[in-house]
């Protein structure tokens, strides 16, 4: 049943003269929840655009649901974008419309509906990521960071995608709003059977919603389950979980220190 | 589109297999049988399909959705919604194999609110009386607001004069340079071109009476009074107004002015002093070159046009301009780039909240400030008349 839904096959990533990955390998497995780690400047975006095929790479293979979208045609390859949602770091509203328009916009673009089915929709995703119905007619500059993220959301769901990309979700969240948006994708991934990849920098949003995490180090990828990265021996990923602030959380996920 | 790439469960995939739905009536109850896939792309098929079922006299209603597959999230709600209409009302449902994930979560998602209409709030307008008070008051303010900024910036310029560092030396040169030095290549091709324009236009007019060597007092006066300072200050409303509108306007965004005003930096002096100095120096400098330019396309076209040599050219114009002609011209320069200045960087700094408002007000500085320049020079015009210069 688990299925490789997203595939990376050598990735190498190059600006100039610098090489931001290079052979790199992933895979996303169906329904899991997917992190990708890393330290600044590693690359993490890039990876993203890379898989989302905003950015054709170098050299290596992106393989969605089996077909390498670095060689398909734009035909495909945007029908192929229509199938999975992105929430982008700052949100990345469309700051002329409203929420309602942002979230339709892409039903309309992709699909022809009724009036009335293209407004109860609109209303159904923004409650489903917990917006109240008055965040409806607002434009994204009146919103706070948090309804930001989570119209983002909305609008990522708009076509129903079983498969979502999500960088940095909490980012620049408070502490009790950046927990209620890990519930949310929690409850989202389970009901609604999704495949989620984030790129994060949160342990909390880790240890909360991810099974498995990919920490780019090197120019390529280190991933494992949750339970066993924490105790690989690479030195940045032995420091990024066994820091200060990530010592709370491995006595409780009943991990030994093991280096 | 080539196979192979495509999937059933894509939304806006090809139109086979269909959504569709069956029903089995004995008496008063009914079994609905739900197949294909219920997804967004369906809706319009799922909703004729549930429209054409016949409920009448059925009060017992058995839902199958097992072989609708996938069932997606519009898919759920269209069902939701059909299960809420009239149609329904009054029926018992029950679910073969339980109640289908999607619809089980728009449920919840819509538990706790009855689905009433959400009216646009801009839908809703006041009457006619409250519209025309609003925008009076807005009128209003806004002249106010234009006010406080130009007595801010006097005010700013008042303080910066007691020393050279304020003054930001540096900065005024980096503008005159974008504003004035960048320009030249246009300013003077516009120049020529409006010196070909009046020559043609008053040599066909003025040879009808014999009157070609008056060809020379129109270009002359023409360019140096009038049209080299206003399409000078036209091509630089065109260019910096903008510039300054969308250059402020960005850093508003960027939240890059609260962070000058947080560091206990005055954005006025560091922001808009340098831009409007520096274009105040520029202007008239680029109606120098525009007046040159001008005279040298008249004496050019003269020589062509008329036959005319250029030593009787520059006769005939030194007697046709007065000392002040020139003069009259580069005076209206400076007033013309203080006012392309200030509506510019106003502008700018009104952009707020949005990438739409940065469009809207880059547009509104090129606009109010070609108004602003015209006007003035309308003015001017009058001043002049009256004064006898």
């Amino acid at each position: 049943m688990a299925r490789n839904l997203i595939e990376l096959q050598g990735i190498t990533n190059r600006f100039g003269t610098q090489t931001v990955h290079e052979g790199l390998d992933m895979q996303v497995q169906e329904g899991e929840v997917f992190g990708i780690v890393g330290g600044s400047g590693s690359g993490k975006s890039v990876l993203l655009r890379t898989i989302l095929g905003l950015r054709r790479p170098q050299a290596g293979r992106v393989l969605l649901e089996g077909q390498d979208i670095t060689q398909m045609p734009p035909e495909p390859l945007r029908a192929a974008k229509a199938r999975y949602g992105v929430t982008f770091q700052h949100g990345a509203l469309f700051s002329s419309l409203t929420v309602r328009e942002n979230i339709q916009l892409p039903m309309i673009e992709h699909l022809s509906l009724p009036p009335d089915v293209l407004e109860g929709l609109a209303l159904l995703k923004l409650r489903l990521v917990g917006l109240p119905e008055s965040a409806l007619h607002k434009y994204p500059s009146q919103l706070s960071g948090g309804m930001v993220k989570r119209a983002a959301l909305a609008r990522a769901l708009a076509l129903d995608p079983k498969l979502l990309f999500l960088d940095e979700p909490t980012s620049g969240l408070d502490p009790i709003s950046a927990a209620a948006f890990d519930e949310l994708i929690a409850y989202l991934q389970h009901e609604l059977s999704l495949t989620v990849v984030m790129i994060t920098h949160d342990l909390d949003s880790i240890f909360r919603t991810c099974n498995r995490v990919g920490v780019i180090v090197d120019r390529g990828m280190v991933s494992a389950d949750l339970q066993h990265i924490v105790d690989h021996l690479h030195p940045w990923i032995h420091s990024y979980f066994h820091g200060v602030r990530a010592s709370r959380y491995l006595p409780a996920t009943g991990v030994s220190h093991g280096a | 589109m080539q196979t192979g790439y495509t999937d059933t469960s894509e939304p806006g995939a090809g139109a086979n297999p269909p959504a569709s739905l069956q029903l089995q009536r004995s008496g008063a109850t009914a079994t609905l049988l739900l197949q294909g896939p219920w997804v967004a792309a369906r809706a319009q098929q799922i909703r004729d399909a549930l429209a054409a079922a016949d409920l009448a006299g059925v009060t017992h209603l058995t839902l199958d959705a097992h072989a609708a597959q996938p069932l997606d999230l519009a898919g759920g709600w269209l069902l939701h919604h059909y299960l809420q209409s009239p149609a329904c009302a009054g029926l018992t449902v029950d679910f073969v194999a339980g109640v289908p994930d999607s619809l089980r979560v728009v449920r919840q998602t819509l538990a706790d609110s009855t689905p009433h209409d959400v009216a646009d709030p801009a839908s809703h307008e006041p009457n006619p009386v409250a519209i025309i008070g609003r925008r009076v008051w807005l009128r209003m303010q806004a002249l106010r607001e234009g006010l406080a900024f130009v007595g801010r910036v006097v005010v700013t310029l008042a303080r910066a004069c007691r020393s050279l560092r304020r003054l930001r030396l540096t900065s005024i040169v980096r503008h005159v340079w974008d504003t004035g030095i960048t320009a030249v290549p246009i300013v003077s091709l516009i120049a020529f071109l409006i010196s070909v324009i009046i020559a043609y236009l008053s040599a066909s007019q003025l040879r009808a009476f014999g009157a070609d060597i008056f060809v020379v007092d129109l270009i002359t006066v023409g360019v140096l009074r009038e049209l080299g300072v206003l399409l000078t200050a036209i091509i630089v409303a065109g260019r910096s107004g903008s510039a300054f509108a969308a250059e402020i306007g960005a850093m508003k965004l960027n939240e890059e002015v609260d962070a000058l005003d947080a560091a206990g930096v005055d954005a006025t002096e560091t922001l808009i002093l340098p831009r409007i100095i520096g274009l105040t120096i520029a202007l008239p400098l680029l109606t120098v070159i525009a007046d040159m330019v001008g005279l040298a396309g008249g004496a050019l076209l003269c020589h062509e046009l008329l036959d005319m040599p250029l030593q009787q050219f520059i006769n005939r114009a030194a007697g046709a301009i007065a000392p002040t002609t020139f003069w009259v011209g580069i005076w209206k320069a400076p007033v013309f780039a203080i006012l392309i200045g200030l509506s510019g960087c106003y502008r700018g700094l009104q952009v707020r909240g949005s990438s739409r408002d940065l469009g809207r007000l880059t547009t509104s500085a090129v606009v109010q400030s070609i108004f602003l320049v015209l006007l003035a020079d309308a003015l001017f015009a009058i001043l002049f008349m009256e004064i006898d210069v």
